[in-house]
């Protein structure tokens, strides 16, 4: 019996002993939660944000990238040059790249890139970023000249867009389950439904990465995700889904949280053609029986600030208008009478998973109540809510957070979800696009967000945090999500 | 049948099981009748200023994360519970029965065939199939109904069967076939009462089973949707809250807990007091 407890006691000692060297060293591998699966991996072929959420900068590249700042940084562009009449860009690229498989990039990959995205056939979801491309010439192998139709001038930022990452012709078709790209990480394996797991390139061009493994493990479920954080499976998460969690993260050593803003602009997106909201009174009703506040304390638990237009407003071109439509019931119940609706009405409102749209659904729900609007709430998941409302337009109200960087532009596509049709938008954005002078674009920038706040085209509530959760020896996350990336290039672990 | 009553009542009261479930159980439809006719606070109305209170004179149990009353909203969760368990039941009794009647008459292959789809029926897991129905036909608080309900058919057909097959050899039935009865006729006149002591007892499980179906697909979010309450979803709305404010879900936890134990118990007296078999042996 004694042998026996010595032999388990040395039988201890010695697992240990293995044990202990390999968690010392365990620190080049990363594990970071995300809540959505993406539906594949190509970021040119879909709308999706969790592709560029996993792929952006740390698989594919672009020739221009966004940092951390929001600032266009050159990517596998070295530098440019600009004509005088700002029409004609040429590009330097970076010597000695190569993708992931091995292949040489050069000039004539960028050029299948641009037509590829440019092509009748083209799937890329922001085909607008390419629209004032006129064309896309190979000078030599490191050379690639861009010429646009009328001066733009976005366009250093927008080549800097997941969309318009650089693919290699013979990879291309391959992305979407195996992503070839030229950036520090490479594609290792996907476990459908669990992870995503990347490792380093070591033949990269530029500065290497720091960490030799990255996973993203997928968890779509709030309250698994706080407790996978808690248990210390993951490592971090970006944009944690339960907000009301974050007093008890801070509270706890073990990590580090950093509230930090996104492009999210979270509306009660309205569909502009249906029954009583193509009436610009009933919008500016519900605009006015929007309590704001209460909306982010209970969807949020206060994190998020409150927009009165569709705009970011970290962006210095941004315009408060929060104020224009205050919280006033006997303004919103006036206004429904004028527009022929003294006892309200019945809607539906669709809500995607996140919990910021069936919480805030509740909410909204309870508050378009006070002034007669009964909404019927109607649960939707991502699959059934891309097919039925931003797909067919078969919805009344939904909510749902616009991630992308600037896109302010989305009003004047026609065709678009919101069933917003204005000439006079569209005009503006236009001349928005035109217009290459800063301080001119800002002020185009302003008069388009006064425009849809005026029109009250969709319910503008709130802009998505970033409540970002990470172990405190993490370091080079990003704080804030300029545009839809989790750029782990420069993470390391401090210890 | 009064008498019959008066019988049932005062065997009941000697048994611990019967009072103490059918205190239970009574708690839980007096609070649901209580909401029809009051309930504190109306949980339509979201009051975000109000949120996570602990219990004080306003919110006697303290308000959710939306500021709802959690008082209020266990009442009205009740009431959801049990018309959802009833309407269940109604639909199980109402196919289950006569299909185990007939199959229990007509023996043979209509017997067989009835009793082998039952199997076919009972071989899933009945929470698995209330899922796998309300994903075909779309989540609410009707589907989930239907959903249980339809389990409960093999089950009822099931023991209407088995009970109804003993009273079959008896020599009253072979009395009434020999005066000429059909057996459509003996069943309703004669089989069908004689299995109601059965039949109460197993409604009463399957009231549990029920209830606890009806909180496991709104947990799901299969089952009721919101702004109606339900035991289920308000633990769903509390996961996150675990770690600070607990009483989120211990107050709906409890609620589904101690109703489930209630009918349990009070299922179990009542098969005690029913047989007097059974009755005769304690």
């Amino acid at each position: 019996m004694k042998g026996l407890k010595y032999a388990l006691l040395s039988l201890c000692v010695a697992m240990t002993l293995l044990v202990a060297p390999s968690a010392m060293a365990a620190k080049s591998s990363f594990t970071m939660g995300i809540v959505l699966e993406p539906p594949h991996l190509d970021p040119t072929a879909g709308a999706a944000a969790a592709i560029d959420e996993m792929v952006y900068a740390n698989v594919f590249e672009g020739l221009t990238r966004i940092d951390k700042n929001g600032a266009v940084k050159p990517a596998l562009a070295e530098s440019w040059d600009i004509s005088a009449d700002k029409k004609v860009y040429t590009f330097h690229l970076q010597k000695g790249v190569q993708f992931h498989d091995g292949s040489k990039f050069d000039a004539a990959d960028v050029v299948f890139s641009f037509d590829r995205a440019r092509s009748e056939k083209s799937v890329n979801a922001q085909k607008t970023l390419f629209k004032p491309i006129k064309s896309v010439e190979q000078k030599d192998a490191n050379t690639v000249v861009v010429s646009l139709n009328q001066a733009t001038g976005s366009f250093l930022f927008n080549m800097g867009w997941g969309d318009a990452v650089i693919v290699d012709a013979a990879s291309a078709d391959k992305n979407k389950s195996n992503p070839v790209g030229t950036g520090p990480f490479k594609f290792k394996k996907w476990v459908k439904g669990d992870r995503i797991e990347l490792v380093k390139n070591d033949s990269y061009w530029g500065k290497p990465a720091r960490l030799k493994k990255a996973t993203f493990k997928i968890i779509p479920d709030p309250a698994a995700a706080v407790s996978a954080m808690l248990a210390g499976d993951i490592d971090a998460f970006a944009n944690i889904p339960a907000p009301e969690t974050m007093s008890q993260f801070k509270s706890d050593p073990r990590f580090k949280v950093v509230i930090g803003s996104t492009e999210g602009e979270t509306i009660l997106s309205t569909n502009n053609t249906r029954g009583p909201f193509a009436k610009l009174k009933v919008r500016q009703a519900v605009a006015h029986a929007l309590d704001r506040k209460s909306i982010i304390d209970g969807a949020m638990f206060g994190f998020g600030t409150p927009i009165g237009t569709h705009f970011a407003p970290h962006h210095p071109a941004y315009v408060d208008l929060v104020n224009k439509f205050e919280f006033n019931i006997q303004k919103a119940k006036a206004l429904l009478k004028e527009a022929g609706y003294p006892d309200g009405f019945e809607a539906v409102i669709k809500l995607p998973p996140p919990s910021y749209a069936r919480r805030g659904g509740e909410i909204v729900a309870s508050q378009l109540a006070k002034i007669g609007i009964k909404l019927e709430i109607v649960p939707v998941e991502w699959a059934q809510w891309l097919d039925q409302v931003f797909k067919k337009k078969d919805y009344d109200l939904t909510i749902v957070s616009h991630t992308e960087p600037m896109d302010i532009g989305i009003y004047a596509r026609k065709d678009y979800y919101f069933n917003y049709d204005s000439p006079a938008f569209q005009a503006l954005m236009k001349r928005l696009d035109a217009t290459v002078d800063v301080q001119e674009r800002y002020k185009i920038m302003g008069d388009a967000q006064r425009m849809i706040s005026a029109e009250c085209v969709n319910g503008f509530m709130f802009q998505l945090p970033k409540n970002g959760v990470w172990n405190k020896n993490v370091m080079g996350l990003w704080e804030n999500s300029p545009v839809q990336a989790n750029d782990l290039t420069e993470v390391y672990w401090a210890k | 049948m009064y008498e019959r009553f008066v019988e049932v009542f005062s065997h009941g009261m000697k048994n611990r099981n019967f009072v103490a479930g059918g205190i239970i159980t009574i708690a839980f439809f007096g609070l649901a009748l209580l909401s029809y006719v009051w309930s504190p606070h109306p949980i339509e109305n979201i009051n975000i200023s109000d949120k996570l209170l602990s219990p004080n004179a306003k919110y006697l149990l303290g308000t959710d994360h939306f500021g709802r009353d959690i008082l209020s909203m266990l009442i009205m969760g009740a009431k959801n519970s049990i018309i959802v368990a009833f309407v269940a039941i109604g639909i199980g009794l109402g196919i289950g029965v006569p299909l185990g009647l007939v199959a229990a008459s007509q023996r043979g292959w209509t017997d067989e065939f009835i009793m082998r789809f039952n199997d076919f029926t009972l071989a899933f897991p009945s929470l698995i199939s209330a899922i796998m129905i309300t994903a075909i036909m779309g989540p609410g608080a009707v589907n989930s109904i239907i959903a249980i309900g339809i389990f409960n058919i093999p089950v009822f057909a099931r023991v209407v069967r088995g009970a109804a097959l003993n009273i079959w050899k008896k020599e009253f039935i072979l009395a009434a076939l020999s005066s000429g009865k059909s057996k459509t006729r003996i069943s309703i006149e004669h089989v069908l009462p004689n299995t109601s002591s059965v039949l109460i007892v197993q409604a009463t499980i399957q009231f549990a089973i029920g209830i606890l179906a009806e909180a496991g697909l709104s947990y799901l979010g299969l089952g009721t949707q919101p702004p109606a309450a339900s035991w289920g979803k308000m633990l769903n709305e509390a996961q996150t809250f675990l770690h600070f404010a607990p009483q989120l879900a211990i107050y709906p936890g409890m609620a589904i807990a101690l109703t489930v134990l209630g009918l349990n118990l009070f299922g179990d007296g009542l098969r005690d007091v029913l047989d007097p078999k059974l009755r005769r042996n304690r």
